[in-house]
């Protein structure tokens, strides 16, 4: 056996790959179901090795305040929640935003609206890709389908936050979070040092030591020709991503005649769906989005080029379905299969809904 | 090779754990491997299942409609799973406190007396261990041997020395399969 891979649940490989990223600090609120985030960092003890803070804040609204500061000086911050408590941190994603500070912020969600259940959901898709928050901002968002992209979308993540100055988001769901697969965790990295911070961020609140004009982090901008400006520069940024950053797995999709959209652990179950449809002569291919924002469009487009239909499986009412109608540019017909609430659909239910809304009737 | 298994039964009975086992063994085996829970409040007191899969290729979906073998341990989850065997498969029920037992013939049925079996060996926490025993009596999808490297690899140091135990509540439970 290959003694680097190992069994983890996903919550808890993300929280090892974030002390292993390098990480300075992390500030969140326990809530289920990613709570092990919380509970593994604390069992890692990371202060004591890395020097990685580990805070377990009041509340929602002050740990986003917590890692906006920390992203404001230029340091490696992240948090972790779920919807409710992902809802309460929209002014802090807003004000970062526009700040224009790198960091990490996952969301393993859970159905609602509303306090709703403890178990899996995506219905807090349009609030991640849409902006939940206030003003003109996106958020770069992943969307991982295995415990061992829990573990890898924390150094993508962080990574393109640094390259964009922007907040990365990690939209992963209960199933995700809480199912153990096997893993392979990254080697330690160190910490980034004050030098690499001053080369690298130099907009940084770290100290000018009179060596430079000071930095200022804000969000506000009273005078509505620099807001505009700012916003131009956000818009530019923005673009930027789309054109450099999308990203999609296809399965399949070369020889299908349904093609399913799904993300995440829906991906995951539509992939079993597409085996039992194989068995039965039926030819599906999978198309995943892995940046729900920027989405993947060239990919989509490409993968549903002469199919008969595409169905769009999602834990949601009606929101992946959006972008799949936009990037298809409404050519083909476009069905929807979704459970609700914290409800899963079973690989079978998924089957069922692709020959009921598709194949009885496209033929 | 590919088994997909549930496995039912109070909170408390060690259904989580015993899937955990389950998988780490299939971890010790170079197989892939993937462990799904219920979870929830249901954790402490009412039903648990957890879905485990172990097979030498890439798994898809760690959530299923249809299963190998299901393991269940008390009369819900019998009535829950007992259809959801694919024809041809298995399902193993521990007999205590069933009233209504499983009726269908197209797949194989094993009754154990895993509970009784604590009693036997005085020692009610070997209960999913026992458990174990017996579906590996009938799957032996993982050895031994690789269950006990499974179950250092889950334990703390500090309870290394249970090992020996649960190695027994495995062959016990093995013994508890008859034909």
């Amino acid at each position: 056996m290959n003694d680097k891979v190992t069994l983890m649940k996903g919550n808890e490989a993300l929280a090892v790959a974030a002390i292993r990223y390098g990480a300075d600090g992390y500030f969140g609120y326990p809530i289920t179901p990613q709570s092990e985030v919380l509970e593994k960092l604390e069992e890692e003890m990371p202060w004591e090795t890395t020097g990685m803070v580990v805070l377990q804040a009041e509340s929602e609204v002050a740990a986003i305040n917590m890692v906006y500061a920390g992203a404001s000086c230029g340091k490696t911050v992240l948090t972790s929640t779920s919807s409710p408590g992902f809802s309460l941190m929209q002014e802090g994603m807003s004000y970062m935003a526009a700040s224009e500070v790198p960091a990490l912020v996952i969301n393993v969600m859970r159905g609602g609206p509303g306090l709703g259940t403890i178990h899996p959901s995506q219905a807090d898709y349009f609030q991640a890709v849409k902006g939940g928050g206030h003003g003109d901002y996106r958020l770069i968002t992943l969307a991982p389908a295995s415990v061992q992209e829990m573990v890898d979308f924390v150094a993508l993540g962080w990574d393109l936050a640094f390259k964009y100055r922007a907040v990365s988001m990690i939209l992963a769901d209960g199933v995700i979070g809480q199912m153990m697969e096997k893993v392979v965790l990254p080697e330690q990295r160190p910490r980034h040092t004050e030098e690499w911070i001053r080369e690298n961020c130099p907009w940084a609140v770290n100290g000018r030591k009179g060596m430079r004009p000071k930095n200022i982090i804000t969000s506000l901008e009273l005078d509505d020709d620099k807001m505009e400006e700012n916003n131009h520069r956000f818009q530019a940024t923005y673009r930027e991503i789309e054109k450099n950053e999308q990203r999609c797995e296809l399965i399949n999709t070369d020889d299908c005649d349904y093609l399913i959209v799904a993300f995440g652990s829906m991906a995951r179950i539509s992939q079993k769906a597409m085996e039992l449809a194989a068995e039965e002569g039926i030819k599906v291919g999978i198309a995943r989005p892995i940046t729900l924002w920027p989405f993947p469009v060239d990919a989509i487009k490409k993968a549903a080029e002469g199919v008969k239909g595409i169905l769009s499986v999602e834990l949601s009412a009606g929101q992946l379905i959006e972008d799949v109608k936009l990037a298809t540019e409404c050519k083909y017909p476009v069905d929807i299969f979704y459970r609700l609430g914290g409800n899963v659909p079973a690989p079978d239910e998924i089957l069922t809904a692709l020959k009921e809304k598709l194949v009885n009737k496209l033929g | 090779m590919k088994e997909e298994i549930v496995i039912a039964g109070f909170g408390g009975q060690g259904v989580l754990s015993m899937g955990k086992i389950l998988a780490y063994s299939g971890l010790m085996e170079d197989k892939e491997v993937t462990w799904m829970p219920s979870y929830g409040p249901e954790q402490r007191g009412g039903t648990a299942n957890v879905t485990v899969i172990v097979s030498d290729e890439r798994i898809s979906s760690p959530i299923l409609n249809m299963y190998d073998t299901a393991v269940v341990l008390n009369q819900q989850s019998l009535d829950k799973f007992e259809k959801k065997v694919k024809p041809g498969g298995v399902l193993i029920y521990d007999g205590y406190g069933i009233n209504t037992p499983p009726t269908r013939t197209d797949i194989k049925i094993y009754r154990i007396e895993a509970t009784e079996a604590t009693i036997e060996i005085n020692n009610s926490k070997a209960f999913n261990m026992i458990v174990l025993g017996a579906y590996l009596k009938v799957k032996p999808i993982v050895t031994i041997e690789n269950v006990l490297k499974g179950l250092k690899k889950t334990l703390p140091e500090r309870h290394w020395h249970l090992i020996p135990m649960n190695e027994e509540a495995l062959k016990k439970g093995a013994t508890l399969i008859k034909e």
